[in-house]
């Protein structure tokens, strides 16, 4: 059977489509089949999780037979090789200690890794104050710049104060509440 | 609030109302949390999953949402009365077995409810009656940003919500809607259903029965991604894709009327006849026949009985359920035979 989009290479991909509440199957070849899902991710960016999955699976062997990953995520103790087998991560560190792979595997299970959905109440004061700490360094970086020692002293002090009240929020705020 | 109210109350989700009911069973919503901080459960040890469990259950006792709620360890849970939660949608089977430092939350109307100490530290659900997917989210989300206040999740600001497994990663989100697809099924379409879905993003399952198997063509359609859109885009994807199934399901079931008139009523009216007649019935049996019971009102057969009623003995025939009804344990066999009894006395067989 030739493939139905290209009519030259032989159909080899074999995929059902919903249109207009009709199931149609359809017939490519590998290539055009490629390009037909990328299409289908640009229209609502679905993600053929199979497929995805498949090469998670992959990653998994690869990663049982290649190199040890040395990385351990210093909360948790968790290499990367680790989650790869039992698939589960160790601990919300993880995911910045391991934050290359994972944004690749994000891609591949959801067809994204950036969030655009909601944000918890106590995360938006955190982030609102994080961006405002960035700023200030920004700030002071232009401030020592123009040699302006006394107020970037000043704004030392201030970025201190803000870092450690954000270090007292991550750490510990509910957590002396046992019940 | 006890365990043993909920048997006296009905669960919302039978109410049989809601919108498109003869088709949609219920919609369930839930969202993965977990506290800052803290190792996740699969990689805590025993006393760092037991110190987790005390602080969130402190954290839910602050939201207002759940005041006068139920809060259960799950280990001091009988295996009946675990069985009985699972049945009811309120804990899931794996969280019922592994019960070490396990916790589960039911809010006094039995809308919402909470896993503690899942694979995630929190899973916050609500089920609502028939197709209600905005509705369920709107209650989750209220609840979620309560609980917020007064715990602090695991939330990055470039991938959103942290979650033991990926798969959640982002908005946490799982909506799934119950549907009873007995048109597609007879007509064999629901093949071309399970694979068109899986390439939007979208899984299904069978509802009652294991692997594969769909017990009384009771089906389950849930969203898979959960990064990079936003809670609101996700659900509308998923409403859009129901909504076609369940047209479809409907005009299938009107063609199907039309060509097969005396085979479908044939078929609706032996099925009620055995329920009505049995002595001794299984559960798998049983959901087979209320199956076909559900389709004969919805096509205008079976003008006795409404989905309300058949929702209501879908669930309470259960074995759990039943033993709970009937408040002993009663052995498998006779079990059979006292559910036959129940189910005719729902049924107003004399
Ligand atoms: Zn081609
Ligand atoms: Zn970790």
């Amino acid at each position: 059977m030739k493939c139905e989009m290209c009519k030259k290479k032989d159909a080899t991909v074999h995929l059902t489509e919903v249109i207009n509440e009709k199931v149609s199957k359809l017939h490519l070849c590998e290539d055009c089949a490629k390009e037909k899902s990328e299409e289908m991710h640009a229209h609502f960016g679905l993600t053929d999780l199979l497929a995805g999955l498949m090469e998670f699976d992959a990653a998994i062997q690869e990663g049982a037979t290649g190199e040890d990953v040395g990385v351990k995520c210093p909360s948790c103790g968790m290499t990367y090789f680790d989650f790869q087998k039992s698939g589960r991560l160790g601990c919300g560190n993880c995911y910045e200690i391991f934050s290359k792979e994972l944004g690749e595997l994000l891609v591949k299970i959801h067809g994204s890794n950036k969030h655009v959905g909601k944000m918890p109440f106590k995360g938006k004061e955190v982030v609102r104050e994080q961006e405002k700490l960035q700023d200030l360094k920004n700030n002071l970086k232009a401030l020592v710049q123009a040699e302006e020692f006394e107020k970037a002293a000043l704004l030392r002090d201030t970025i201190k104060e803000i870092e450690d009240k954000l270090e007292g929020k991550t750490s510990s705020d509910d957590q002396n509440v046992t019940g | 609030m006890r365990l043993d109210d909920l048997i006296v109350k009905r669960s919302e989700w039978l109410r049989g109302e809601g919108p498109e009911s003869s088709i949609a069973m219920s919609t369930r919503v839930r969202v993965a949390r977990n506290l800052k901080g803290r190792l996740y459960f699969s990689r805590a040890n025993k006393k760092e999953r037991e110190e987790t469990l005390n602080i969130l259950f402190a954290g839910v006792k602050k939201s207002s949402f759940f005041k006068d709620a139920l809060f259960l360890k799950v280990r001091e849970i009988s295996d009946t009365d675990k069985q009985f939660l699972v049945e009811r949608h309120l804990m899931s089977r794996e969280h019922a077995e592994d019960i070490a430092s396990k916790g589960l939350v039911i809010e006094e109307k039995e809308i919402a409810s909470i896993l503690l100490n899942e694979e995630d530290h929190i899973r916050l659900q609500v089920i609502e009656s028939g197709f209600n997917v905005l509705e369920a989210w709107k209650a989750v989300d209220n609840i979620d940003t309560d609980l917020s206040k007064h715990m602090q999740f695991d939330f990055s600001n470039k991938f959103g919500y942290l979650t033991s497994c990926p798969t959640n990663t982002g908005t946490g989100l799982r909506a799934s809607v119950m549907l009873h697809l007995s048109a597609l099924a007879m007509t064999s379409q629901i093949d071309g259903v399970f694979d068109a879905i899986s390439k939007l993003g979208l899984t299904m399952r069978g509802f009652y029965g294991e692997g594969t198997e769909a017990i009384g063509d009771f089906y389950q359609i849930s969203n898979q991604v959960a990064l990079g859109y936003s809670e609101e885009d996700i659900l509308d994807n998923l409403e859009r894709i129901i909504k076609k199934i369940i047209s479809r399901e409907r005009e299938t079931r009107i063609n199907f009327l039309r060509i097969k008139k005396f085979e479908i009523e044939d078929r609706i009216q032996r099925s009620y006849g055995t329920l009505r007649s049995a002595k001794i019935i299984t559960s798998s049996e049983t959901i087979k026949l209320l199956s076909a019971i559900r389709l004969g009102i919805d096509l205008g057969i079976i003008k006795d009985v409404d989905i309300k009623k058949i929702n209501e003995v879908l669930l309470l025939t259960q074995p759990a359920h039943l033993q709970k009804v009937a408040g002993k344990e009663i052995p498998p066999y006779e079990r059979d035979i006292k559910r036959s009894d129940f189910i005719r006395e729902k049924l107003g067989v004399a």
